[in-house]
C-alpha cells in the first residue's frame, strides 16, 4: 500500500474521532504541566540536559566497545547474552530460549523493543501464553491494539473505554469505571499470572558495561515481579542502551521520570545483576538478554542521524508535540510514533517504508525544546526530508533514500527557484500580482478549507520602501 | 552591542508581497531611533519554503542570489522569526562546504529578527498615545524556539500603558502554520489553527498580535473563514500605530 495514501487515511480517521482527541487534549495538558512543575529551575535544568546529552553522546561513541565489555561482565554474572541483526532473529531467540526451558506461559513487562519485533504476536501463534504485566499495556492487550504512546501505551482510551474493555473480559467482576477499582481489578488478575508463569520478559533502560548491570525503570512493581517471580527471565533491548559507568546512570534517570511522566523518581528501580545465587531465596535461575540492532548501526554512522540513538525514551517530544495531540499515535502507524517516531522510524524502517511521517511536523521546535539528551529533532527530520526527495544531497546508508521525489512538486520547486533568484524575474512577477490581485484565487486548496486566501497588496513593500525615501543602494 | 550608523531590512517574500505595511511600519520604527534603514531592492526570499520541504539544492541556490544584496558589514534586521530563523540557523547549515559559506556564516550572524533587534540593539522607548485596548499575543514558534526571543514582543508591548495583554491558554503551542505543512498536511493544520483561534477568541482580546506574518495569515485567514473574531497584526504596524 501506498504508504502516503495510507497515512493520509489514518490521519482523517483520527482527526474525526473528536473522543480520541479529547482523551490526548487532556492526558497530554496533564502529563507537560507535571513535567514543568519539575524543572522549577531552567538554569538547572539546562545543566541535567547538557549533563545527559554528554553520558548518551559518549556511549554512542564508544558503543562497539562498551557492548563487548557489556557482554563480558555480564556473562561473568551469569547472564547470557544474545545478539539479534533484526525482529526475527530476536524473536527466534526467544522463543528458543523459552522452548530451551520448557515455558509455556509469560508474563511481560514493558518493552517497546519487543513491540519492535511484534514478539507478542510471534509467541502465541507458536502456543506461548504471553500476558502484558503493565496496567496500560494490559488493556490494550485486552483491546487488541497497539500502543498510541511509548510511556503511556493505553492514554488513548479514557477510564470509561477501560471500564467497558475490563466488563467485557472479565465478566465475573462486578463493573466499575472508578480507576482505583479498575487497577485493582488488573492487580488481582496479575498476581496468579505472576505467581505461576514460567518466564518473565522486560525490556530495559539503561544497560551499564562497567557491571553488567540492566537497569529498569517502572512504576507499578510489575517489572520487578516480570523479572523475579518467574524461574527464566529474559530482557530485549535495543544496541544503544549500554551505557558506560554506573555513574552515568543517575543523571539519566533523573531527567528521564521528570522528563517522561513529571515524577521526581518512579515507584520501582530495579538493578538486574546477575540469576539467583545458591544462597539466595527469590530471583530467577535464569537470566538472558537479547541485543537488538534492527538498523541501529546503520543509524550509528551517520554523524547527524547518530543523534536520533541518544534517545532514552521518556516521550517528553511526544507530549509536547502539536500534531501528535491532534491525532493521537495510533495515526503514525508506527511502533514510535510523534517527533521521535518521525525520525527513528524511517530511519529504521526506511523512507520508501516510513518517510511520508516526516510530513506530520510544522517544525515548531517543542520536541527539541524538551528533549532530556538534546536530540535536535527538528533538524533531523528536516535533513529526512531533505534524504526523502533527493538522492544525491548524502551517501549515508538509508533505505529508500529519494523514493518520495514527485515531479510536479520537483519542478514547482524548481520554478519557485528561477523565480527567487532572479530579482528582475521576482519584481516583474510581484508587479503583475499586485496590479492583477483581483485576479487571486479565492480558493487554495487544502488551506481555504480552514482560512480565507491570502490577497497580494496593493503595492509591494519593495515599491513602498522606494517611495518612502527608503535608500537602496 | 551600540545602535549602528545604518541597517539593511529584509522583507521577506511573504511580507514583501503580502503584508507590505508591517513591513514600512518596522522600517520606520527603526528610522524613527535614528538609525538609516537600506532595502536592497533585489532582495527576494530567504529559500526556507524550500529548505522545509526538503528542497535543499533549490533553498539553497535561492539564499545564495541573497548574499550579494546585503554586503556592507551591518545588521540585517528581519521582520519575521522564520526567516531569521532560517538566515542565523539554517544557513550555516544549508552553506556547508560551498563556497561562499563565510560571506553566508557572516551575514547569519549580524541577521536579527525586528523585535530582537528593537530590544537588544535599539532598546528603543515607546510612548502609548492610543486608546485602551486588550490584545493576545502569539509567539512565532521560531522566534520563541529557534530564535530564543520570543520575549522581545511582550518587553515591547509593556512599554505601551494603555494595551493590556491578555494571555490564551496553551499559549506555547504551534499555530498550525508551518509554511508548506498547511498544504501538506491540510486537515491537520486545519484543526491545529482551530484549536488555536478558539482560544485567542475565548481571551476576549480585540486584536492578535504576533512578529510573525505566517502565523498572522494562519490565524487571521482563519478567524475570517470562521466569520469574524479578533483582528490581526503584526507587531510592528500596531507599535508604529500607537506611538505616532
Amino acid at each position: 500500500m501506498n504508504q502516503t495514501a495510507d497515512f493520509s487515511r489514518r490521519i482523517d480517521e483520527a482527526l474525526h474521532n473528536d473522543q480520541l482527541r479529547r482523551n490526548f487534549r487532556v492526558a497530554m495538558g496533564g502529563v507537560m504541566e507535571r513535567r514543568a512543575q519539575q524543572f522549577p529551575d531552567d538554569a538547572q535544568l539546562q545543566a541535567l540536559r547538557e549533563q545527559a546529552r554528554a553520558v548518551r553522546a559518549n556511549s554512542l561513541v564508544k558503543q562497539p566497545e562498551l557492548l563487548e565489555q557489556l557482554e563480558r561482565r555480564l556473562t561473568e554474572n551469569g547472564i547470557q547474552v544474545h545478539w539479534a541483526e533484526n525482529p526475527e532473529q530476536a524473536n527466534a531467540i526467544i522463543h528458543e530460549i523459552l522452548q530451551d526451558a520448557g515455558a509455556r506461559t509469560v508474563v511481560k513487562g514493558k518493552s517497546m523493543v519487543s513491540e519492535e519485533t511484534e514478539l507478542n504476536h510471534f509467541l502465541e501463534k507458536r502456543g506461548i501464553e504471553v500476558v502484558e504485566s503493565d496496567l496500560g499495556e494490559y488493556i490494550i492487550q485486552l483491546a487488541g491494539e497497539s500502543p498510541s504512546h511509548i510511556v503511556m501505551p493505553a492514554v488513548h482510551k479514557n477510564r470509561f473505554e477501560v471500564a467497558e474493555l475490563f466488563r467485557r473480559h472479565h465478566p465475573d467482576i462486578p463493573y466499575t469505571d472508578d480507576i482505583d477499582e479498575l487497577t485493582q481489578t488488573a492487580r488481582q488478575v496479575l498476581r496468579t499470572r505472576f505467581a505461576n508463569a514460567d518466564a518473565g520478559i522486560s525490556g530495559v533502560n539503561f544497560a551499564v558495561a562497567e557491571t553488567g548491570t540492566l537497569c529498569l525503570v517502572e512504576n507499578e512493581g510489575n517489572g520487578r515481579l516480570s523479572t523475579t517471580a518467574p524461574r527464566l527471565h529474559i530482557a530485549i533491548t535495543g544496541v544503544e542502551k549500554v551505557v558506560a559507568r554506573l555513574s552515568d546512570v543517575p543523571p539519566l534517570l533523573e531527567i528521564l521520570t521528570k522528563s517522561a511522566t513529571g515524577q521526581p523518581i518512579t515507584t520501582y528501580f530495579n538493578m538486574i545483576s546477575r540469576p539467583r545465587q545458591p544462597n539466595e531465596l527469590d530471583g530467577p535461575e535464569a537470566v538472558h538478554l537479547v541485543l537488538l540492532d534492527n538498523g541501529r548501526s546503520r543509524i550509528r554512522v551517520d554523524e547527524e542521524l547518530l543523534d536520533t540513538l541518544r534517545c532514552i525514551r521518556c516521550g517528553a517530544c511526544i507530549n509536547h508535540c502539536p500534531v501528535y495531540v491532534q491525532l493521537g499515535g495510533h495515526a503514525y502507524g508506527t511502533v514510535y510514533p510523534g517527533p521521535i517516531g518521525i525520525t527513528l522510524e524511517p530511519q529504521r524502517l526506511g523512507i520508501d517504508q516510513a518517510g511520508a511521517l516526516t510530513s506530520a511536523c510544522t517544525l515548531c521546535g517543542a520536541c527539541g525544546e524538551v528533549c532530556p539528551v538534546k536530540i535536535p529533532l527538528p533538524k533531523l527530520i528536516s535533513r529526512l526530508r531533505a534524504e526523502a526527495v533527493n538522492e544525491q544531497r548524502s551517501s549515508t546508508p538509508l533505505p529508500g533514500r529519494g523514493s518520495l521525489r514527485k515531479s510536479g512538486e520537483a519542478i514547482t520547486w524548481r520554478l519557485w527557484q528561477q523565480l527567487n533568484s532572479r530579482p528582475r524575474l521576482y519584481r516583474l512577477f510581484t508587479f503583475f500580482a499586485t496590479r492583477l490581485r483581483w485576479l487571486t484565487p479565492t480558493r487554495l486548496g487544502g488551506w481555504t478549507r480552514y482560512r480565507s486566501a491570502p490577497s497580494p497588496a496593493a503595492r509591494t513593500l519593495r515599491e513602498m520602501a522606494r517611495r518612502e525615501g527608503f535608500g537602496h543602494e | 552591542m551600540p545602535a549602528p550608523e545604518s541597517v539593511y531590512f529584509f522583507a521577506t517574500c511573504l511580507v514583501d508581497l503580502l503584508y507590505p505595511k508591517a513591513g514600512l511600519a518596522g522600517m520606520q520604527l527603526i528610522r524613527r531611533a535614528g538609525v538609516d534603514v537600506i532595502f536592497p531592492q533585489d532582495q527576494t526570499c530567504c529559500g526556507q519554503p524550500a529548505f522545509n520541504s526538503g528542497y535543499r539544492d533549490e533553498a539553497l541556490a535561492v539564499a545564495r542570489s541573497q548574499i550579494a544584496c546585503f554586503e556592507r558589514d551591518i545588521p540585517l534586521v528581519v521582520p519575521s522569526g522564520s526567516c531569521a530563523g532560517m538566515i542565523r540557523t539554517h544557513w550555516p547549515e544549508l552553506f556547508e562546504g560551498e563556497s561562499d559559506v563565510q560571506q553566508a556564516l557572516g551575514l547569519a550572524r549580524r541577521t536579527y529578527e525586528l523585535t530582537e533587534f528593537l530590544v537588544d540593539v535599539l532598546d528603543i522607548r515607546l510612548a502609548d498615545l492610543g486608546e485602551p485596548v486588550r490584545i493576545a499575543v502569539h509567539t512565532s514558534c521560531s522566534a520563541r524556539r529557534e530564535m530564543g526571543v520570543g520575549d522581545r514582543i511582550r518587553s515591547l508591548l509593556a512599554q505601551l500603558e494603555n494595551v493590556e495583554v491578555l494571555v490564551q491558554e496553551r499559549e506555547a503551542e504551534c499555530c498550525g502554520f508551518g509554511g508548506t505543512f498547511a498544504i501538506k498536511q491540510a486537515d491537520v493544520s486545519g484543526a491545529m489553527v482551530k484549536d488555536k483561534t478558539d482560544a485567542l477568541r475565548a481571551t476576549g482580546a480585540e486584536c492578535v498580535i504576533s512578529q510573525d506574518c505566517g502565523c498572522l495569515m494562519n490565524i487571521g485567514g482563519a478567524f475570517e473563514h470562521q466569520g469574524g473574531g479578533p483582528t490581526t497584526q503584526h507587531v510592528a504596524e500596531f507599535l508604529l500605530e500607537r506611538t505616532s
